[in-house]
């Protein structure tokens, strides 16, 4: 493996390494009134880290630095992806910070170290990789739940996060060590052929994999490791909510799917069983304590683990359908959450949080494009027809009727019911319901155009699904069958 | 198709477009703008769909004016539309009560109006697909999406209760519409990866799946129709719902579940239809007389009129369920008749609510004497509604009556008790509204019907007559299709 083909692969992350680091540095010469200029530079980072991904691109899957990192198709579309996400998270957040006092360039470099973790865990082939993107991510968000240093209860969610956090990079490395000790190894591919074919110990590789699923588990949040998330996601500042709940869930698919497919399909019947507990918990769990939620962030978190519960259900199936449907899934929920947050912060105003059900009283008197916008987005959440939520959860569906798990289905689709229930509650306080206040709502031009693009990708997506499904089961075919 | 010229996704699109177009001309400072381009939309969209009817072919139960195009190409799911001759006459029903509808609501309607009348017109595109669609998918997402505007039309202009109705109209019919997702997902699989309805009706499925399967049809299609268990969610949506939004649900929302039976859970899975046919007969004649008697103690109009549909309903789903031609066309006839007839009445209600603004029976009382013209007209759609001969009525309940005394003479005697009570609760309500002493100084003051409502009922009685006393050119469209369909009903899909 010649040094250049290396540096090629990891081209990407090697960019944005030097450029946070120009970028911090620059920043300190920036004085506050000029940060804008940190914002540009982080923007033109991420626009040049997409061409070098596009300019990069080789067909067929590349590993690099002795097969510790994996360039291939699925990495390559999920980061394109996670660029985009990081970009109008900033632009959805800059307005929101600014006036928080929170658009320092602090903010702007721990989002793009946690999106470097990102992107290592999305080019991960191998256990060590894997939990280096992990630790950068995790990390980089801890310090950013609390970069509000004066607020309690967004510092009481660091605590939480960062010691629950931890407790879960303890039970990955446990199993990890566990694996290890099985196969004698900790490249994926390795790992799955050794248990494939050798003679590793059955018990020994269960129990590595029991700790390996509950890590993932806490990091993607779902039940019974989800109690941080909806205190993470009320106590943060929006801005970094809107950043846990979008870009990291791609990465979450790809680590999940890397650990499970690529490295420990030959325990499928193990793991998948797991999944089903975990899957069907979640969305119980999260869809009924959702409905009792006053507040809009809480709510939103509840409404995600029900949701990563729904994308375990894809890649439990297994297949190209099942991993492309968990794909689909997981970008489909990035965008939809970016722009629920991002009408969360665009009500909010100095010194007030449009975060509880009743600040969305009456929108649509207020403000009848924004209402519908989200309307868009809460029927998107619900997967009702013509939003692409719907073909998110259909193409699971498909998956998981596919694998035969009918009943599995049935479950999955009458938690959605109940789910749909506190969507249509939204959609009930903005149209149905008389505003409580009616302070104009002031509005950044750029901002204003993002949520109307987003609203309506999820409507325009919704009428056109079929190329970016394609795109996803393409990528999952390339990159996880093909070994 | 004629000359290559999609009627079909025009007759969708022109008044989504229209919808869309409404909506943009903001809030109610261009109000009369918004009502002017929702009637020419409305009125073009009507026109648009009559070359289905006299372009219609009526000796075939092939598909006719199809459009297929690549959609999803992944589920090879298509944009695959086209009429049969049991879909085009509700085609025609739906583009037909969407002008009706936004003449109602002309000046009643007073807040918001351009959301009002885009909702409308949206939702009469989406139902047209809903009836034209012959790909799984495709219907599923318009019968969803139905969803949408109706819910916002019963939350935002409803009456006191609107929100509980709007929410229960919304959850109920989700529930029913996922479990036939799973089942419209389960038969891609079975039919070797395709989304097509028409690949659905030739695919064989064991007995267990096709009993399933119905139950999940059930859920759904039961739910809208609605059928007894389930018909709970009807009397809230209906009262709540504003006078046009009443319309819409009584004269063309009902008719997509009864359009579902056919579509979907007959051809689809015929051995379970048989099979469950009993269950089916059952509740069906439950609605019939036990919703009857339910209507018969309403005091209020709306909801009496919302319990004589369940009702009528019940007729619909007893035609089908007796497996013969005169059932199953009785009952089609009965569903276009029940459209024109319900939402008359419900018209009529608007009517004196818009002057009253109460629907209790009780507030009324003598309206003959200020309003003798409505009176009129109400009287001929009351007589309609309770099926009197020569008017549209009296054609599908009788044809009905017949088929079920072929299949048993009690299924009949039951059914047939619905002529009583039908007439019992419908004249008796007119009864106290209309005649008697002018019962308090608001119905002194009533005046009687405008020009533009005069012109609604007026198009109404005339298609509510004609439909009586000449209903030919109604049913021989269908006859084909009916006779076909029974045919493949009666062959086992059961696997050899």
């Amino acid at each position: 493996m010649d040094l250049m083909t290396n540096w090629m692969s990891a081209g990407a992350e090697i960019f944005l390494l030097v450029m946070v680091c120009a970028i911090l540095i620059a920043d300190l010469l920036i004085k506050q009134s000029g940060r804008l200029v940190t914002y540009m530079l982080a923007q033109l980072t991420l626009l040049g880290c997409s061409l070098i991904t596009v300019g990069t691109h080789e067909n067929g899957v590349v590993y690099a630095f002795h097969n510790m990192f994996v360039d291939d198709l699925m990495s390559d579309v999920l980061k394109l992806l996670t660029y985009l996400a990081m970009s109008m998270m900033l632009v959805y957040s800059r307005q929101y910070l600014t006036v928080r006092g929170l658009f320092t360039g602090e903010f702007i470099v721990l989002a793009l170290f946690a999106m470097l973790g990102m992107m290592v865990m999305i080019s991960a082939n191998h256990f060590l990789t894997l939990y280096l993107g992990l630790e950068l991510l995790s990390l980089s968000l801890y310090a950013m739940v609390a970069l509000q240093r004066d607020s309690a209860i967004a510092t009481e969610a660091a605590m939480k996060y960062f010691i629950l956090g931890a407790l879960a990079s303890g039970l990955l490395l446990y199993g990890m060590s566990m694996l290890y000790g099985a196969t004698g190894s900790l490249e994926l591919g390795v790992v799955s052929n050794a248990i494939q074919y050798g003679v590793a110990d059955k018990n020994l590789l269960v129990f590595g994999l029991v700790f390996v699923v509950s890590g993932l588990a806490f990091k993607l949040g779902v039940v019974p490791f989800h109690m941080w998330v909806p205190d993470v996601y009320h106590g943060a500042p929006t801005a970094m909510t809107m950043l846990i709940g979008s870009a990291p869930k791609l990465a979450a698919f790809a680590f999940a799917t890397r650990i499970l497919v690529e490295g420990l399909q030959p325990l499928v019947q193990h793991w998948s069983g797991m999944l089903i507990i975990l899957a069907v918990a979640s969305m119980a769990i999260g869809n009924i304590t959702a409905i009792a939620q006053t507040n809009l962030k809480r709510m939103f978190a509840y409404s995600t683990i029900a949701h990563m519960g729904f994308m375990l259900l894809g890649l439990l199936s297994g297949g190209i359908e099942g991993y492309g449907s968990a794909m689909f899934y997981a970008v489909v929920y990035v965008l939809m959450s970016l722009g629920a947050f991002g009408m969360i912060m665009l009500l909010s105003r100095v010194g007030f949080e449009a975060d509880t059900l009743n600040d969305f009283k009456g929108l649509n008197q207020r403000s009848p494009w924004l209402a519908f916008m989200m309307l868009l987005l809460m029927f998107s959440m619900a997967g009702v027809p013509p939003t692409v939520g719907f073909y998110a959860k259909f193409s699971v569906l498909n998956a998981v009727v596919q694998a035969g798990h009918i009943w599995l289905a049935v479950a999955a689709v009458l938690f959605s019911l109940i789910g749909a229930f506190y969507y249509l509650r939204i959609v009930k306080l903005m149209y149905f319901d008389a505003p409580e206040s009616h302070e104009p709502i002031a509005v950044g031009q750029d901002s204003a155009l993002l949520i109307s693009v987003n609203g309506l990708a999820v409507l325009l997506l919704g009428l056109l699904p079929g190329a970016l499904m394609s795109v996803c089961a393409v990528s999952v075919q390339q990159s996880l069958l093909l070994h | 198709m004629i000359f290559g010229f999609p009627i079909i996704s025009v007759a969708i699109w022109l008044p989504i477009i229209f919808g869309v177009l409404v909506l943009s001309t903001g809030d109610d400072k261009n109000a009369q703008m918004a009502r002017i381009l929702a009637l020419v939309g409305s009125v073009l969209g009507f026109l648009v769909t009559i070359p289905l009817y006299t372009g219609f072919v009526a000796d075939t139960s092939e598909m006719q004016f199809v459009e297929m195009h690549d959609w999803i190409s992944r589920f090879s799911i298509h944009y695959h539309l086209g009429v049969d001759g049991i879909s085009v006459l509700f085609i025609l029903l739906t583009a037909f009560f969407t002008p009706l509808v936004v003449l109602a609501g002309w000046q009643v309607i007073e807040k918001r109006v351009a959301q009002y009348m885009g909702a409308f017109l949206i939702m009469s595109g989406i139902m047209i697909g809903v009836f034209a669609a012959l790909d799984a998918v495709l219907f599923y997402v318009f019968w969803e999406a139905m969803l949408i505007p109706m819910f916002l039309i019963i939350g935002i202009w409803g009456g006191q209760n609107r929100v509980y109705a709007a929410v229960k109209f919304f959850l109920y019919t989700l529930l029913g519409s996922l479990l036939m997702l799973v089942a419209l997902i389960y038969l891609y699989n079975v039919s070797g990866g395709s989304f097509s309805i028409l690949d659905f009706h030739q695919v064989a499925i064991p007995m267990e799946a096709q009993i399933l399967i119905f139950i999940a049809f059930f859920f759904a299609f039961a739910v809208k129709v609605p059928m007894f268990p389930v018909h709970t969610w009807l009397p809230d949506a209906h009262v709540e719902a504003p006078t046009g939004g009443s319309v819409v649900l009584a004269a063309i929302m009902l008719k997509v579940g009864a359009y579902g039976f056919l579509r979907f859970s007959m051809p689809i899975v015929p051995d379970a239809s048989h099979y469950l046919s009993g269950v089916m007969i059952a509740l069906s004649l439950i609605a019939v007389v036990y919703i009857g008697l339910v209507a018969l103690m309403q005091s209020d109009m709306k909801k009496l009129v919302a319990y004589s549909s369940i009702s009528h309903m019940g007729f619909v789903t007893l035609g089908f369920f007796i497996f013969n031609a005169y059932g199953m066309e009785g009952a089609l006839l009965q569903m276009i008749s029940h459209g024109f007839v319900s939402g008359a009445l419900f018209l009529c209600i608007g009517v004196l609510y818009d002057r009253m603004h109460s629907r209790k029976i009780a507030d009324y009382g003598g309206v003959a004497n200020t309003m003798p013209v409505f009176a009129a007209f109400f009287m001929l759609f009351a007589m309609a509604n309770s099926g009197l001969p020569g008017t549209s009525g009296f054609v599908g309940e009788f044809m009905v009556i017949l088929g079920a005394v072929k299949a048993n003479f009690w299924y009949a005697f039951a059914a047939a008790t619905t002529l009583i009570f039908g007439a019992a609760y419908t004249l008796w309500m007119y009864k106290r509204v209309i005649f008697g002493a002018v019962a308090n100084p608001h119905v002194a003051e009533l005046t009687d019907l405008n020009m533009r409502e005069k012109l609604i009922f007026a198009i109404l009685a005339i298609t509510v007559l004609g439909m009586g006393l000449y209903p030919l050119p109604f049913s021989e469209i269908m006859h084909v299709s009916v006779n076909d369909l029974l045919v493949h009903v009666a062959r086992s899909k059961l696997p050899l």
